[in-house]
């Protein structure tokens, strides 16, 4: 008996649990629904199929996601800006290369425009964070109305197009190449964060921050630097994402990039372990969330659940999730426990005073 | 002494914690029209008591007389309390801020108007009316924190006592009070006092204990040392009580070997009129390479604080600091670190450990900030660094990459040690560093200590247990309601001089 | 700091007097008289600058009422759940799923409007009291409860309807489009000689009415003084024997209940609903509550503030409808600076109350 509960213990403690059994339920649903689910072909040289769909369509999300762990992490709030932030970067790129034959400026400098923009907005958000201590979801809210008005200035509120076909490498294939790039760019930003993370110290720092702030700032840390620095990186990630969108689809529609995403980011790093509360954190699991998320909205469209529709559900799954997690119902769960074994008294165990 | 004016009379009350006696048999009197301290320790079981009469805790033996019931009461809630004639005041004012003094007043209990909304003009017209009869000129209408804290006080003060007039508790009021300040509550205490109010006067300056008190009750360890009058209660005899000694068979107990009279040694602290406002008043302070200096001191006499002032924990707003001859500035900790200093913090749950981080994470922390986020620490130099104090510490974990929460509250004080030893410190300033370590264990941080003194390095040691900083200490540094008030070298180093300088005071 | 007198001197009353001016200015008060004057000077320099364009026109003021009535409603229930140091990013989609509901009720089942108003009114409230349980009894964060609020109800108005529904019911029609004329402003004559009095809807009426009790509630109940308390300091408010977790539950439920109430003022107003309706709705009602005086740290906080707010953002919109030639996203983009900055000023304030 003994032993079987110890089996399960471990195996649902492990951090990687909550996101793997999520993705597995969404695939298998998947698979119900569209039973030639896991399908791939090869079509004019390149990959297409589902599975396909979700690697592509996740890239940015997993790219978002990846920004808003650090976020998470460090302050304890969410980004709610990044769909907007995504979308002024997507906006600035295409509005600087001009809807002519020709770019009107280097390729190059408007993928840097549009990533110093993202930059901008996240040290904007990080400053009032960090440094004035204003809640986090209400600051970043500032620039999810703001950040949509930017981008619709910055596309004279037209949908811009860009006639270039060489603009489209990045959002789709690159000639001759048969995966995605965008699964490229994603394992690039990944592998990147996660190098950094591990190889300097900032992977711990964060945590620590996140973890106890007083401790680390008895320690040497500096926390305000270390939560600015976090909502800079996710202002940047939230561009790239941007930048992807823009390229799918050759053009910048100011009131269409990023729909939605901050729902999802924030449910992918919640399905991911992590705890929206702040403290310690798992790369791998936010990524696992990315796709998770992404798969659950391939498997709405496959229930014919339109685009506006989808948060309805999404919704749901992080409100479950984030009552699951909350301590006053783990209190309340052992609080039963405790009531159901009475008999057993606890000896010794050091007592704080 | 009579009988006929007891208000209050607590018998025999026992209250435990999952196994641990908080306290056991305790008796406790107040009588009307007087004001009695309650003074212990850590850990002697004063807010047990407290929140035991108040209704915040259940106990599980005794009994509650008070005047006016013929029956033992039980207080369940504070608001049962409260209606039973028993109000507290806490030191952090439980009030509101944002509303007005009349409102704070009256929250619960506003005066209605005939049409049901709240009556202003009556309930400011009453508010006046308490405050006139503690004879305290003060705007109602204004919000509460347009006030200083020592005004803030009188106004819970007045709240309790408008509500109900048997028994005034007062949880160290006077923590956040300057001298002025304190003499106004004196004085409204005072009143209050010939009113016929009892008070209960939770408190740890002793000063004001014999400024102000009728009589004395002492706790210690959960259990009642005595009930005195003030005056048959010399202030040597009442430290030894609370410290639990008895003043007339003292241990001879060693102090260490080192010899501090070295003219020569380096001086690694020079401190000039350093202070931090509100919580040590300021000192003066040198420390040589290789001293160990205690602190002693009651309770909340401010050496945590001192210390802290020092490290820069508490940033110092007037004197000067000097380290190895070099005047220095700390405006963040790490400045402190790369200049060389330690801070092991007395709370080690707030402070100390990074709870879902790794021992060996928790460990290398410390010494990774002051390398800088690029330049870390190979995953080869963090596990040797973290088995040569588990080893040398005597750590018990299975294994060094456990979440630190998982480890006992001794063995996370270890990982803390372990944590500040490893960034090599010239001075490892260690407060209460033994607190919750078995005894085996704290022989060994003494040892420790003293050895890493003959080594070179200086260490400050507070610790609550007289005996250690006995046997560690080269000098002592006495402290008395936040200000440094003596300083012992060597073999004046005994408990009965320690004691002797807290009491201070006149009279022995 | 003002301190106790112990004598009684009229020199150190006026001193005192003198001290309360200073405190006074430097207090919460502060920012409402701030806001009432940036309101006011705003207001001139329109009137100064659109001179041509009769923006000095008591229709021009009254159209700031007429076009944010479902705004002042819902920030009145924003003001209150901002008291209590909470936040509520979710009234956006509220008002849009209520203005949904409702247009499809009476247009595709035929429904008494007055029916359907009630139904989208008690939903309010149960969602309400849904998103202020899980806050207040299961601690959860309000900002992630109501950020998931926000999409989940944007989710259910797509569910609703995907397309955008005009409303023909003839008795909703009737009440939306009825003017109320107050000629006792004074007449005016336009350009075909047609003489007109200035005029104002039902859903102005209502919107005052509710700025109204909010006022008195928030001043005169005792429920309204204990929403202070909470919001002031929740730990002595719960010392002194208030239900504190009652008390938030309440705030979020009426505040979901003056959210859907919005949302009906805001249908009497476009008389349509599709999905993206009042996509920056909760933006807007937080910026009309902090710009008029309430910190996002609670405890402070009032009706009239509240109201200023809305009248501010309104006119910033009407200045730029008057310009004509730039984009409507700017509106939205001051109003978001607008914001901030006011934050960075509280916050910048509460730091220095805090050194003293």
């Amino acid at each position: 008996m003994k032993q079987n509960e110890s089996f399960i213990k471990r195996i649902t403690g492990r951090a990687l649990f909550l996101p793997a059994i999520c993705l597995f339920l969404v695939l298998i649903a998947n698979l119900v629904q569209t039973p030639d689910f896991f399908n791939i072909e090869i079509i004019n040289g390149a990959f297409y199929g589902f599975i396909i769909d979700i690697i592509n369509w996740g890239s940015g999300l997993i790219i978002m996601a990846v920004g808003m762990t650090l976020v998470v992490s460090s302050s304890g709030g969410a980004d709610i800006s990044v769909g907007s932030v995504s979308a002024v970067a997507g906006a600035i790129c295409v509005a600087a290369l001009g809807t002519e034959e020709a770019y009107q400026v280097p390729y190059v400098y408007s993928l840097l425009l549009a990533l110093l923009a993202g930059m901008l907005c996240g040290a904007f958000n990080g400053f009032l964070v960090a440094y004035l201590k204003i809640v986090p979801m209400v600051a970043t809210l500032i620039l999810l109305t703001a950040g949509r008005g930017i981008a619709q200035l910055a596309t004279g509120s037209f949908i811009l197009y860009v006639k270039p076909d060489s603009f489209k490498y990045l959002g789709t294939f690159l000639p001759g190449v048969w995966i995605p790039t965008t699964l490229f760019v994603a394992l690039f930003v990944v592998l990147i964060t996660w190098l950094v993370l591990k190889r300097t110290s900032l992977g711990m720092y964060i945590q620590s921050v996140g973890i106890n702030p007083q401790a680390s700032r008895l320690m040497g840390l500096n926390s305000k630097r270390i939560i600015f620095g976090c909502y800079i990186f996710c202002g940047l990630c939230a561009a790239i994402a941007g930048l992807v969108s823009v390229s799918r689809t050759g053009s910048a529609d100011a009131n269409n990039i990023g729909r939605y995403k901050e729902l999802d980011a924030i449910a992918a790093v919640a399905i991911g372990g992590n705890m929206l509360s702040g403290g310690k954190f798992s790369l791998i699991g936010s990524v696992i969330g990315a796709i998770t998320i992404q798969a659950l909205t391939t498997s709405l469209s496959a229930f014919h659940v339109a685009p506006d529709q989808q948060p309805l559900y999404k919704a749901v799954v992080v409100i479950i999730i984030v009552a699951i997690q909350s301590p006053e119902l783990k209190r309340w769960l052992r609080g039963l426990k405790n009531k159901l074994s009475s008999a057993k008294t606890t000896e010794g165990g050091e007592v704080e005073l | 002494m009579s009988n006929a004016n007891e208000i209050l009379k607590m018998r025999h009350i026992t209250k435990n914690f999952l196994g641990v006696r908080a306290l056991h048999n305790v008796d406790f009197t107040l009588r009307s029209g007087e004001i009695h301290a309650l003074m212990g320790e850590n850990g002697a079981g004063k807010s047990t008591l407290i929140k035991v009469l108040t209704g915040a805790e259940e106990f599980e033996t005794g009994t509650i007389m008070l005047e006016g019931h013929s029956h033992p009461i039980i207080n369940r809630s504070p608001q049962e309390a409260q209606h039973n004639g028993i109000s507290t005041v806490y030191q952090e004012v439980n009030l509101c801020p944002n509303l007005s003094v009349a409102e704070n007043v009256f929250i619960g209990r506003e005066p209605k108007s005939k049409v049901g909304g709240i009556d202003w003009k009556t309930m400011n017209k009453k508010a006046l009316e308490v405050f006139q009869t503690l004879d305290i000129k003060i705007d109602v209408t204004l919000t509460l924190d347009h006030y200083s804290v020592a005004i803030q006080q009188m106004v819970a003060i007045a709240r309790a006592v408008d509500i109900s007039a048997k028994v005034l508790i007062l949880d160290e009021p006077t923590s956040s009070l300057d001298d002025s300040e304190t003499k106004k509550l004196f004085d409204l205490m005072k009143k209050l006092k010939a009113q016929g109010l009892g008070i209960i006067f939770v408190t740890h300056y002793l000063d004001q204990v014999y400024e102000v008190c009728d009589r004395i009750t002492v706790l210690r360890n959960g259990e009642l040392v005595g009930e005195y009058e003030v005056e048959n209660l010399p202030r040597l005899q009442l430290v030894a009580k609370m410290m639990g000694k008895e003043f007339d068979d003292l241990a001879e107990v060693k102090h260490a070997s080192v010899d501090s009279s070295d003219e020569n040694l380096e001086t690694i602290i020079e401190a000039t009129g350093l202070g931090c406002s509100g919580k040590v008043k300021p000192f003066d302070l040198t420390i040589k390479k290789g001293d160990v200096i205690g602190l002693a001191g009651l309770l909340g006499s401010g050496r945590s604080e001192l210390a802290r002032t020092i490290y820069g924990a508490d940033k110092p707003d007037s004197g000067e600091l000097k380290m190895k001859g070099k005047r220095i500035k700390v405006h963040k900790t790490l400045d402190a670190m790369k200049a060389g200093m330690a801070f092991l913090p007395e709370n080690r749950k707030e402070e100390g450990i990074i709870s879902d981080l790794t021992v060996r994470e928790n460990i290398i922390l410390a010494l990774q900030a002051t390398k800088g986020a690029l330049r870390r620490l190979s995953r080869k130099e963090q596990e040797e660094f973290t088995d040569r104090y588990i080893d040398l510490l005597k750590i018990k974990t299975p294994d060094r990459d456990i979440p630190v929460k998982q480890l006992s509250g001794g063995n996370q004080q270890k990982v803390i040690l372990a944590r500040w030893l490893l960034t090599d410190p010239d001075l490892l300033i260690l407060d209460e560093p033994t607190r919750g370590i078995d005894v085996g264990t704290k022989t060994e941080i003494q040892k420790l200590v003293i050895n890493l003194a003959n080594e070179g390095k200086t260490v400050v040691f507070i610790s609550s247990e007289i005996e250690e900083m006995l046997r560690t200490c080269s000098r002592m540094i006495v402290m008395r309601d936040t200000m440094k008030v003596g300083e012992l070298a060597d073999d004046e180093i005994t408990q009965v001089n320690i004691m002797k300088a807290i009491a201070g005071g006149a009279g022995s | 700091m003002s301190k106790i007198e112990m004598n009684t001197s009229s020199q150190a009353n006026s001193l005192k007097a003198r001290s309360l001016l200073k405190d006074k200015l430097m207090g919460h008060n502060f920012l409402l008289f701030i806001t009432v004057v940036l309101f006011i000077l705003m207001y001139a320099a329109g009137i100064v600058a659109f001179h041509e364009k009769n923006f000095g026109t008591w229709q021009v003021f009254l159209n700031l009422f007429i076009s944010n009535a479902g705004l002042i409603i819902t920030s009145m229930g924003m003001t209150m759940v901002l008291i209590i140091a909470g936040i509520d990013i979710s009234v956006g989609s509220m008002v849009a799923v209520v203005c949904m509901g409702l247009s499809v009720m009476m247009e595709t089942a035929m429904m008494n409007p007055f029916l359907a108003i009630l139904i989208v009114l008690v939903f309010g409230a149960i969602y309400g009291a849904f998103q202020g349980w899980l806050i207040s009894y299961l601690r959860l964060e309000p900002f992630i409860i109501t950020l998931t609020g926000m999409f989940l109800l944007r989710g259910l108005t797509a569910m609703i309807s995907l397309n955008m529904v005009t409303v023909t019911n003839q008795t909703f029609l009737d009440i939306a489009q009825s003017k109320i004329y107050m000629p006792f402003l004074g007449v005016t004559t336009n350009a075909k000689g047609a003489t007109m009095a200035p005029y104002i809807y039902p859903t102005v009426i209502l919107a005052l009415l509710v700025f109204v009790i909010v006022l008195i509630v928030l001043r005169y109940t005792k429920f309204g003084r204990s929403v202070y308390a909470v919001g002031g300091n929740q730990q002595s408010a719960m010392l002194m024997g208030l239900n504190v977790k009652r008390i938030k539950l309440k705030v979020y439920m009426v505040n979901g209940f003056l959210a859907a109430l919005g949302g009906v003022a805001y249908l009497l107003n476009t008389c349509g609903a599709f999905v993206e309706l009042a996509k920056d709705f909760e933006m807007e009602a937080i910026a009309a509550t902090v710009i008029g005086g309430t910190p996002l740290t609670g405890g402070v906080g009032n009706a009239f503030g509240t109201l200023i707010g809305v009248l501010t953002k309104a006119t910033i919109e009407t200045f730029v409808s008057f310009q004509g030639n730039i984009s409507s996203w700017w509106s939205k983009i001051i109003i978001a600076a607008l914001l901030a900055v006011f934050i960075i000023i509280q916050s910048l304030l509460a730091r220095r109350k805090q050194k003293q």
